[in-house]
């Protein structure tokens, strides 16, 4: 089973509705910087639309949002361009991509704080339907692929998976991690 | 882009219609055979637009990012999908929804694709279409045939063809038809689509169908092509048939349909759209796109001489089972519920009510009722249209529309069902009350995605909506059913003329820097299939935009006379007085140091290029060139007051004034000691700024010079009521553009 198109959504702690037009600005500068591996084109300003995708920095390879879809506040990380390499090295990628830029707005005095990683929940999806239909047997040609991923995410630490249920949603799975990681935490076990 | 392309077309073989099928392996191939450079990009341009994939903003490669134009580093520079149109740049792909009409099925094929290929957002447009934004030119092929497997086509959504035809999304269920349009709007569609007689035209073809003549649903008005549903009892039997009305539409300078024939029995009307579309194909302009849409060819030829045309086209036209083939089937077409009728039952809590008093209206049939899934700027998420399908499938035969409003309506619901609908729509985040009142704000793109786009309208329309819906409790119900319509140019894809509040994108400069303003057009007719149509009274920086809304609906609601509609007491007061009402809202505020007063709504970049500096306008000099601009906009507005007062032939002349203002503003730039002289000005205006290219819009090209170049010409011929609005219109879009060229000019010296 090859997995492309991988998003990694990171929930934040703050899961009520938020204020998003500040990141209406970080988004124009960091196209104005362009220092991301993706190629950063345009903001996309959702704010209006309900448990929806939010404000999103639209680019040519991925896009970076901070999404409430499912009325979870999250940072979201969406692959559009394929990527070589190993599954493995694609999920890393994905969620290497998710925490750098959830760093960023850890870090960002304008946000003050409001946009902070919560620790423990980690959504991963595919974003097609064809490779991977949202199917029992998707799941079980997934599992050994996010076993292996998240043992060194969490430094083998324990978690639960929840499934998304609806059949006809992207395949996708909830991780919770039983303790809190810190988005830096998460991004030196990956690099280890 | 998707690594699973190449597989779906396989997956997808039998599930498509054969003939689509063929057409997009074309397409396909053709996508290849541009990407290997032997395919020309005008070809592919056109190519592309007939399957509904369309520019969007920025895929020249270049992005003003606040500071100054960024060059977006794209992979293939080289490699291009039309003139200056980067392949690699995302574009919009537009999804022909005829008459509005989807089922369950087809809103979670829309939904895969929103969220695979797209941001996650459908958008619903003033065309009852759909449109992904954000999309890859190689992924269309793939999103053309997953939607081809359940029965919709992309093909001539965008182009010189005939675009999807619109229809009032009450049809069959509306108290007041003549009878249901459907079957025929299908018929319609069906046949025209792809008819060699429609495949040379100069501009887009757009059809509208209408079971009435009273309500606004279809704005049958401001159509190329439109059809009001009507009877005519022959020897004791009612036939069916309709009004047909040819050459409306909006864009730049509006136009009202002309009425073709009265009535025109079902027989005819698809050799009559066929003998129509032959006549454009024809005679409508070609080379000049400014002047190519049949609203032209119309007026420049009026309607007597279009008809017999028409008619001789009509004599010689080879017959086609078609024709006819279809009216017995469409004649016994039916539109069945799901669940039997029912009442409403008592109660229900305050927000039910609420939503029921706004966004549900009793069918023709006892016992059920259309309910408007009311979208925040005509934008649904993936999640939701999957919750839609759901909800239709519970309730109806699965069915549903889109509205020319940017809403969906469920038809068919049984009064005793609305509480569960109400609920399973709240659960969806579909529930929100203020359908048709002055919070569903209708807005084109605007400078979010369009390339032509001048203003912010979907952030304007975002912004009044969150100020209007937060004291909609407390208006007056005067001022609840009042319509607002945004569009981010002079284009009208909002249709800002209809409305009884428009506004269209405008540039101005102010204190030497260029500050987005909205052009506030007053006066337009909603209902009677958009009746009347407004006209601009002020340009007024977007900041103070939702101020202009609150001055006037306040002024509505104190000054109004019984039953005065919003149209009407406008006319009453007259622009003199809105001029007054407003005055202050045009001027810079004197503290500039605010600089997000120079910035557009949504968007924190500085409006202009990189020359924006804090307190400037201290130091601001006002050549004479500013000078004449300014008198020319007086002149403009004093042709307005004249018109409005009937004074014709006033009116016509100082708009021609205005326009010969404005031209000289310009010349002056160059030659200081320009003569008074009418034939001088032109001359020099031409010379110096259209056949250097100089003033040509960055899309419309020379356009707007034409206008000025055709009121000089028939200087002097007496106007009409018709002539002389049109040339008012055209003197405002001559004078945007003249402001357009001296900000540009500014910036490149000082950029």
């Amino acid at each position: 089973m090859e997995l492309q198109h991988v998003n990694v959504k990171l929930w934040l702690e703050n899961s009520r509705p938020t204020d998003l037009e500040p990141l209406i600005q970080i988004f124009h500068g960091w196209i104005q910087a362009q220092g991301w591996d993706e190629l950063l084109l345009d903001v996309a300003d959702y704010r209006h639309v309900p448990a929806g995708p939010g404000v999103i920095v639209i680019g040519l390879e991925a896009n970076y949002s901070v999404d409430n879809t499912g009325n979870h506040l999250g940072v979201r990380y969406n692959r559009k361009a394929a990527v070589e390499g190993s599954n493995q090295d694609r999920l890393k990628q994905a969620t290497i991509a998710a925490l750098n830029a959830c760093r960023r707005f850890e870090s960002d005095p304008r946000l003050d704080s409001k946009f902070r990683f919560n620790g423990r929940d980690i959504e991963i999806f595919i974003n097609d339907r064809l490779l991977a239909p949202n199917t029992p047997a998707t799941r079980e040609a997934f599992q050994p692929e996010l076993t292996e991923f998240l043992a060194k995410l969490f430094a083998g630490g324990e978690y639960s998976l929840f499934y998304e249920e609806e059949p006809r949603n992207l395949f996708g799975v909830t991780v919770r991690s039983a303790r809190l990681f810190s988005s830096d935490e998460l991004l030196k076990n990956l690099a280890s | 882009m998707k690594t699973s392309n190449p597989l779906w077309r396989d997956r997808l073989i039998g599930k498509m219609p054969e003939a689509l099928a063929s057409e997009l392996d074309i397409f396909e191939a053709e996508i290849n055979l541009r990407k290997m450079g032997k395919l020309d990009e005008r070809v592919f341009m056109e190519t592309r637009l007939r399957r509904g994939a369309y520019g969007q903003r920025y895929d020249n490669g270049e992005r003003h990012d606040g500071k100054k134009v960024q060059k977006m580093a794209y992979p293939r520079p080289e490699l291009t999908k039309g003139p200056n149109t980067l392949w690699d740049a995302p574009g919009m792909q537009r999804i022909k929804i005829p008459g509005g009409g989807l089922n369950a099925a087809q809103l979670e094929t829309l939904a895969d694709l929103a969220e695979e290929y797209s941001d996650g957002i459908a958008h619903i447009t003033t065309r009852q279409d759909v449109q992904l934004h954000y999309v890859h030119i190689e992924d269309t092929p793939t999103i053309m045939r997953r939607l081809a497997a359940v029965n919709i086509t992309t093909r001539e959504a965008c182009g010189n063809s005939v675009r999807n035809v619109t229809t009032c999304p009450y049809a069959g269920v509306c108290p007041d038809e003549v009878f249901d349009v459907t079957p025929y709007t299908k018929a319609l569609s069906r046949f025209l689509l792809g008819h060699p007689d429609t495949q040379n035209f100069g501009r887009k073809f757009k059809p509208a169908l209408s079971g009435c003549s009273q309500h606004a649903c279809a704005l049958v008005n401001l159509h190329d092509l439109g059809l009001i549903a009507a009877t005519r009892t022959e020897n004791g039997v009612e036939k069916r048939g309709f009004a047909v009305y040819v050459g409306g539409g909006l864009g730049a300078v509006p136009y009202q349909a002309k009425l073709l024939d009265p009535f025109v029995p079902l027989e005819e009307i698809l050799p009559l759209a066929q003998a129509i579309s032959r006549v454009f194909a024809r005679l409508g302009e070609k080379k000049n796109r400014n002047r190519a849409r049949m609203k032209f060819l119309v007026q420049d030829l009026g309607i007597e001489k279009f008809r017999e045309l028409v008619q001789e086209e009509r004599k010689a036209l080879e017959p086609d089972p078609r024709w006819t083939t279809y009216i017995r089937e469409a004649e016994q077409y039916r539109e069945e519920p799901l669940r039997p009728a029912g009442r409403l039952p008592e109660g229900g809590s305050p927000e039910f009510q609420q939503w029921f008093r706004t966004n549900v209206r009793r069918q023709r049939q006892e016992g059920y009722v259309v309910a408007t899934v009311t979208l925040p700027l005509g934008d649904i998420t993936a999640r939701q249209l999957r919750a839609l399908a759901d909800i239709v499938r519970r309730f109806t035969n699965e069915t549903v529309r889109t509205t020319v409003e940017q809403n969906f309506v469920i038809r068919w619901v049984s009064e005793s069902d609305l509480p569960e609908l109400y609920e399973a729509l709240q659960a969806a985040g579909l529930g929100a009350p203020g359908a048709g009142s002055i919070v569903d704000i209708v807005s084109c793109p605007g400078t979010d995605t369009c390339k032509l786009g001048i203003s912010s309208s979907r952030g304007l329309a975002a912004e009044l909506r969150k100020r209007l819906a937060e004291k909609s409790f407390q208006m007056d119900e005067a001022v609840k059913n009042l319509h607002i319509k945004i569009s981010g140019c002079f284009n009208s894809c909002g249709q800002h003329h209809l409305a009884d509040l428009g506004f269209y994108g405008v540039s101005r400069k102010m204190a030497g820097l260029a500050v987005p303003h909205f052009q506030v057009v007053l006066g337009g007719e909603w209902e009677h299939n958009a009746g009347s149509y407004g006209l601009p009274v002020a340009a007024v920086p977007s900041k103070n935009i939702p101020e202009v809304v609150v001055r006037l609906t306040e002024r509505y609601v104190a000054d109004r006379r019984s039953g005065e509609s919003f149209k009407d007491f406008i006319k009453r007061i007259g622009k003199g007085e809105i001029k007054k009402l407003l005055e202050d809202l045009t001027r810079p505020p004197a503290d500039q140091r605010d600089r997000s007063f120079f910035r557009d709504w949504g968007d924190p970049r500085e409006y202009t290029l990189d020359d924006m500096g804090i307190g400037e306008c201290a130091g601001e000099v006002i050549s004479s060139s500013d000078f004449d601009l300014a008198a020319a906009e007086r002149q403009l507005f004093e042709a307005q007051v004249a018109l409005e007062k009937g004074e014709i032939e006033k009116a016509g002349r100082t708009a021609y004034q205005s326009m010969l203002s404005a031209a000289k503003a310009l010349v002056k730039t160059e030659l200081e000691s320009v003569p008074n002289d009418p034939d001088r000005i032109v001359g020099e205006f031409r010379k110096r700024f259209y056949d250097t290219q100089k003033f040509f819009d960055p899309y419309a090209g020379g356009k707007f010079a034409q206008y000025l170049f055709g009121a000089h010409e028939k200087a002097g011929q007496p106007y009409t009521e018709d002539s002389a609005r049109f040339l008012i219109d055209e003197a405002q879009l001559f004078i945007d553009a003249c402001h357009n060229y001296s900000s540009r000019a500014e910036a490149l010296i000082t950029g």
